[in-house]
């Protein structure tokens, strides 16, 4: 697992009885799409936060490059090169969406004590912001407020967000939550076109999204992986089916 | 010395209760309304106008006293209904734009009422006396009994938080307002319950205190301030948060007015002393908060 | 502002009237030999420095303090105790009252960011309270009752004795106060800031830092302030623990509100209209003006949370007015 470029090692959290996540042990490698999935309640997102840095694991370790990162913040992991979404959308709802975008630029532009030149007219902000919008296809929508833009748009902003820093890896939380088929379609294009350049973990429901997207798939139950492996090998695991109750829709 | 000793520890623990009074309704209502409402001291205040203003009516002042318990009490509820309540779905800033202009508006009102001059309401003679507690230590009867009352009140208040079904609701609405709600409790009926508990025990504090302290206007925000640092020491929506810091705090306050000179002086001139003393006295409460957010920024007993 | 005429809106227009109103305020009071009239706007104008430094932490940092007059009042004793012990230059007193406020603000901003919401402004309140029973604990300058100032300020030539420099000095500073605020905002810094304030959670994802530029933001505001607090302690030509009693945070608070969170000019037309409407109030009502006055702030909590702001939209001002 040496080539792993985020990886926890036995991790846990509890929150008073209950374990939402035991003994966790997963590596996502370079380049790799990883997902997690499993039922509802299997912890999936307090992993995400873990690995974000938005909650402190109970035990265990978090590395990043064989690096350990478990007790370091969460501004300090985005700036490492950690980026992530959030399950239920989390943008700057009274900026526009250059804005956000450029604010995301900024960030990975070293520190922000600089109070005199208006941060909305440095092209080195705008430019590589509005580039990435043309690129995502939001360059139509770079003026407008945020709260303004449709939920899809608005999925696809943390996205943009979350690539803007030029991160190595991207934490996914449920990117395709309350998309419509043709949206969900488009981000899976979208996400399938990102392979390759930076590792990903993605956390998601749509089972058709993660079997055409990921390279390996590990299955969270209560907190445990009960299985890491290709697609394939998940699909053929009958702990795995036990789990999600004979639902076969999931390889469908 | 002694004598002094017990005298000021058994005021100190009288001023923990009398704050203990606002800030256990207060710690309430910002846990499970998660709301400012800076106009609690008026409450306060206008128990004790009430109070000034029954006794003289009725001539009697266990029947004043009561009457005017019931009547903030009531004060309270109406506050409530017509103008706090519209206030639980807005932003802090609202509520505390509004709840100040309600003090202004209050405290002025009280000097038009009854006069900007401070008022003083007479124990009767059989209350004015003083009762030896211990061999040689005389203390005034009044005071010992708004003690006592206080007690009384806080074990009650204890009995209705740990012990009944409401009080349980009112926990898990300090701890997750969003839990209640889901659990189908109506939560109008409990906010006002919740509003209706601590006006009344702001309320009596007011009529209890008024015969010991001047009454005047404005006297509700020196007490209010004080609630404020107990309960972010006790930490937001923890009752017994508050009665710990309450009581600690009306001690070290109180012993700390007696204390500080002296003990300034063993490291200073005693005219230095004489003048750093008081001052660093009247802070101490405030230092020992920021020790508290420095060590637990959520308060000794606040969730995290 | 914009220097370019043509762009203007209805915001623009009035900021501009506001502007030259101010500027002829001396001329008026020269012409009508109304003095009453420049002291009067001179305190206007302290509280609107005051209440811009407010505005940085409130407005765009979304952070509600109770107790920033404690900085005024800071401020204004470390003017007042050099000219008791007899030094009134100005080029000394406003540096001190800067540095003095500001590094007040920075360790009060330390503990107190640590905390959100309705800690946020208790806890302000109750350091406020502290700071203002330090001042009723300074004997030698008077406590409870303050001291008067026997001389006001000389910065070089300008002679803050004579009330109309006094007044254009403290118009100078203001102007430049909204000049300096409007670099701030709108810089990476006050993008930071107001990031935070609409999304703190994501800011932190994002990779900043909340709290350190919170912090920044908060002793800046703290330190400006320190030079309202002077520039009032020569207006007064008196200094008491009155400048920091909690009803004056509240009154800067109402300031802020009145005038429209979120504008750069919005507490200069807040302060205005705080003095006025208190004045004019106790001209018709003696001492019981709060009695109309406070039910006035309970109806702008409840109905014109965006004071004057809303006005200018209404009027047809830019649909995005959040920095002008």
């Amino acid at each position: 697992m040496a080539d792993a470029l985020l990886e926890t090692k036995s991790l846990f959290k509890r929150f008073g009885g209950l374990v939402a996540t035991d003994n966790l042990t997963i590596a996502i490698r370079p380049g790799e799409i990883h997902a997690l999935i499993g039922p509802n309640g299997a912890g999936k997102s307090t992993a995400v936060a873990q690995l974000s840095g938005q909650l402190a694991p109970t035990a265990g370790h978090i590395l990043f490059e064989g690096r350990d990162i478990t007790r370091m913040r969460m501004p300090t992991r985005a700036r490492l090169g950690i980026a992530r979404s959030f399950q239920i959308t989390s943008v700057l709802k009274d900026f526009t969406t250059l804005d956000n975008v450029a604010l995301s630029v900024q960030a990975h532009q070293g520190h922000s004590f600089r109070f005199w030149k208006n941060a909305r007219k440095d092209p080195t902000l705008r430019d590589p912001a509005s580039l990435l919008l043309n690129e995502l296809g939001l360059g139509p929508r770079a003026d407008v407020i945020t709260a303004e833009l449709s939920h899809g748009e608005q999925r696809q902003l943390e996205i943009a967000m979350a690539l803007a820093g030029d991160p190595r890896v991207l934490l996914l939380d449920e990117p395709m939550a309350g998309m419509g088929p043709e949206e969900s379609t488009q981000m899976v294009t979208f996400l399938k076109n990102l392979k390759g350049s930076r590792a990903m973990l993605l956390v998601e429901h749509d089972m058709d999204a993660v079997f055409a997207l990921a390279d390996r798939i590990t299955v969270l139950v209560y907190g445990r992986a009960i299985a890491t492996g290709t697609p394939e090998e998940i699909r053929a695991n009958a702990e795995v089916r036990d789990a999600y109750l004979g639902a076969d829709d999931m390889v469908a | 010395m002694s004598t002094l000793l017990i005298e000021n520890t058994l005021h100190g623990i009288q001023l923990g209760l009398l704050i203990f009074l606002l800030a256990a309704g207060l710690t309430l209502v910002f846990g499970i309304m998660d709301m400012v409402n800076l106009a609690h001291g008026s409450l306060y205040m206008i128990g004790a106008y009430f109070a000034y203003t029954l006794i003289g009516m009725t001539g009697s002042f266990i029947l004043g006293v009561f009457l005017a318990f019931f009547a903030t009490l009531a004060f309270g509820i109406v506050l409530e209904k017509f103008v706090l309540s519209t206030l639980y779905q807005r932003d802090h800033l609202d509520q505390v734009l509004a709840t100040f202009g309600l003090i202004l508006f209050f405290n002025k009102m009280v000097q038009v009422i009854w006069g900007p001059a401070g008022l003083s309401i007479a124990l009767p003679p059989w209350l004015a006396q003083k009762i030896e507690i211990l061999p040689g230590v005389p203390y005034p009867l009044y005071r010992l009994s708004i003690t006592l009352v206080s007690l009384a009140v806080a074990a009650g208040l204890w009995y209705l938080i740990t012990q009944t079904r409401t009080g349980m609701l009112i926990r898990a609405g300090a701890s997750n307002r969003k839990m209640v709600s889901a659990l189908g409790v109506d939560i109008k009926w409990l906010f006002t319950l919740v509003f209706g508990l601590g006006a009344g025990l702001a309320g009596l504090a007011g009529v209890m205190y008024a015969p010991i302290s001047t009454v005047f206007s404005g006297m509700g925000e020196e007490v209010l301030i004080q609630a404020f640092v107990v309960i972010v020491i006790g930490g937001i929506g923890s009752v017994r948060g508050a009665f710990i810091a309450s009581l600690g705090l009306g001690l070290i306050d109180t012993l700390g007015r007696l204390f500080l000179v002296d003990l300034c002086k063993l490291v200073m001139s005693a005219a230095a002393a004489s003048t750093v003393g008081p001052a660093l006295a009247s802070m101490l409460i405030y230092l020992i908060m920021a020790a508290v957010l420095v060590w637990r920024p959520t308060g000794l007993f606040g969730r995290s | 502002m914009s220097l370019d005429i043509r762009s203007w809106g209805v915001r623009e227009i009035f900021n501009f009237l506001l502007i030259t109103i101010l500027a002829l305020v001396p001329v008026y009071s020269w012409m009508s030999g109304n003095t009453f009239i420049i002291t009067l706007v001179t305190r206007a104008l302290v509280y609107a420095i005051a209440a811009m430094s407010l505005n940085l932490i409130m407005g765009y940092g979304g952070l509600v303090s109770f107790g920033h007059a404690m900085f005024l009042g800071i401020g204004g004793y470390a003017a007042g105790i050099m000219a008791f012990h007899g030094n009134t230059n100005g080029l000394l007193q406003f540096p001190l009252a800067f540095f003095v406020a500001g590094l007040f603000a920075m360790i009060i901003g330390a503990l107190s960011l640590r905390t959100r919401g309705v800690y946020f402004i208790m806890i302000t309140l109750a350091f406020a309270q502290m700071v203002y029973f330090a001042g009723v604990g300074l004997e030698a300058y008077g406590a409870d009752d303050g001291m008067t100032l026997s001389r006001r300020s000389r910065l070089g030539p300008i002679d803050l004795a004579d009330r109309n420099q006094l007044y254009l000095f403290c118009l100078a500073v203001l102007l430049f106060t909204v000049w300096m605020m409007g670099r701030i905002v709108n810089s990476r810094f006050g993008m930071v800031l107001r990031g935070a304030k609409s999304n703190e959670t994501r800011m932190l994802a994002l990779g900043f830092p909340v709290f350190r530029y919170r912090l920044a933001a908060f002793t800046m505001a703290g330190a400006w302030c320190g030079i309202a607090g002077a520039l009032m302690a020569n207006q007064a030509a008196f200094v008491s623990p009155a400048m920091m009693h909690w009803v004056q945070s509240g009154d800067l608070i109402v300031i802020v509100v009145m005038g429209g969170i979120n504008s750069l000019f919005g507490p200069v037309y807040g302060a205005l209209a705080f003095i006025i409407v208190e004045h004019q109030l106790s001209v018709w009502l003696k001492d019981t003006w709060q009695l109309v006055f406070g039910p006035m702030i309970v109806l702008l909590a409840l109905f014109a949370r965006n004071g004057l702001d809303d006005l200018f939209k209404l009027m047809g001002g830019r649909k995005d007015g959040r920095d002008g």
